[in-house]
């Protein structure tokens, strides 16, 4: 039975957000794409894989070689637009909880 | 991981709600907000000024990567110890109009608390444009690697 690909659990992954943020500004191909991360090709092969399995890239044969592209329909429905700006407060509290777990009050 | 911050954002609304629980005692939380040292370093944004009080006002200053300095600034309209802080924020040098900020601290547990915060904005479509601002500037940042890659091949 084939495996069905979840779009959410897609776009949890850090590397398949870059991916994305990549791919937003324009076609590219695997090995591209692959130069962006230092991740071993296969591993971005497979973060591939599992975009196109769930619909958020479209491949695009182009003579020998495959482009990657957004599915902008898609992304819309996921609208997760929105992540970067959660990640973002995220990150700041977590320094704000980290900092505060070590403070000691001067006296 | 868990996700501990959550946004709320409503179709066609110009506010949203951020939510935060912390592991950490209210007192703490809220100190975190009121000593420029604490603030400095969880926001990475220099204080120039902050009056924590009724009528008070506060500068902060980032520096980018590139060296460029982005003030922001705003003033308190409401501050009750380990209970809120209203005040206004607003982006220096930038076409984006002012936004009111309604800050709510609680205690959960004697070493937890809670932080919610209201923005309102002047419009739906700034409410929309300050949401992907961090997506947008993601999407600079792949760019400039790009940029940077291609100018390696060449």
């Amino acid at each position: 039975m084939e495996l069905r690909r979840d779009v959410f659990q897609a776009i949890a992954d850090p590397t398949r957000r870059a991916i994305l943020l990549l791919l937003a500004a324009q076609t590219m191909t695997a090995g591209a794409i692959a130069s962006n991360f230092d991740t071993a090709r296969p591993t971005v092969s497979k973060h591939l894989q599992i975009l196109t399995e769930c619909e958020l890239l479209k491949q695009e044969q182009n003579g020998r070689e495959i482009h990657y592209h957004i599915n902008a329909k898609k992304m819309k429905e996921v609208a997760d637009f929105i992540e970067p700006f959660r990640e973002m407060w995220d990150d700041r509290f977590n320094k704000l909880e980290a900092i505060m777990k070590n403070y000691k009050p001067k006296d | 991981m868990e996700r501990k911050t959550k946004i709320n954002a409503e179709d066609g609304k110009q506010e949203i709600l951020i939510t935060r629980e912390f592991e950490l005692p209210l007192e703490l939380l809220f100190k975190a907000y009121v000593e420029p040292e604490i603030v400095e370093q969880w926001m990475g944004t220099k204080v120039l000024k902050l009056e924590n009080k009724k009528h008070g006002g506060y500068q902060f200053e980032t520096t980018d990567p590139k060296g460029n300095k982005h003030g922001f600034n705003g003033v308190i309209h409401e501050f009750v110890p380990n209970q809120k802080i209203t005040r206004t924020f607003e982006m220096e040098n930038s076409p984006f109009a002012v936004q009111l900020e309604f800050l709510s601290f609680e205690e959960l547990t004697a070493d937890s608390s809670k932080l919610t915060i209201q923005i309102v904005y002047k419009s739906v479509a700034l409410r929309d444009q300050m949401l992907q601002l961090p997506f947008a500037q993601g999407l600079n940042m792949a760019h400039n690697r790009l940029q940077d890659i291609f100018d390696k091949l060449k």
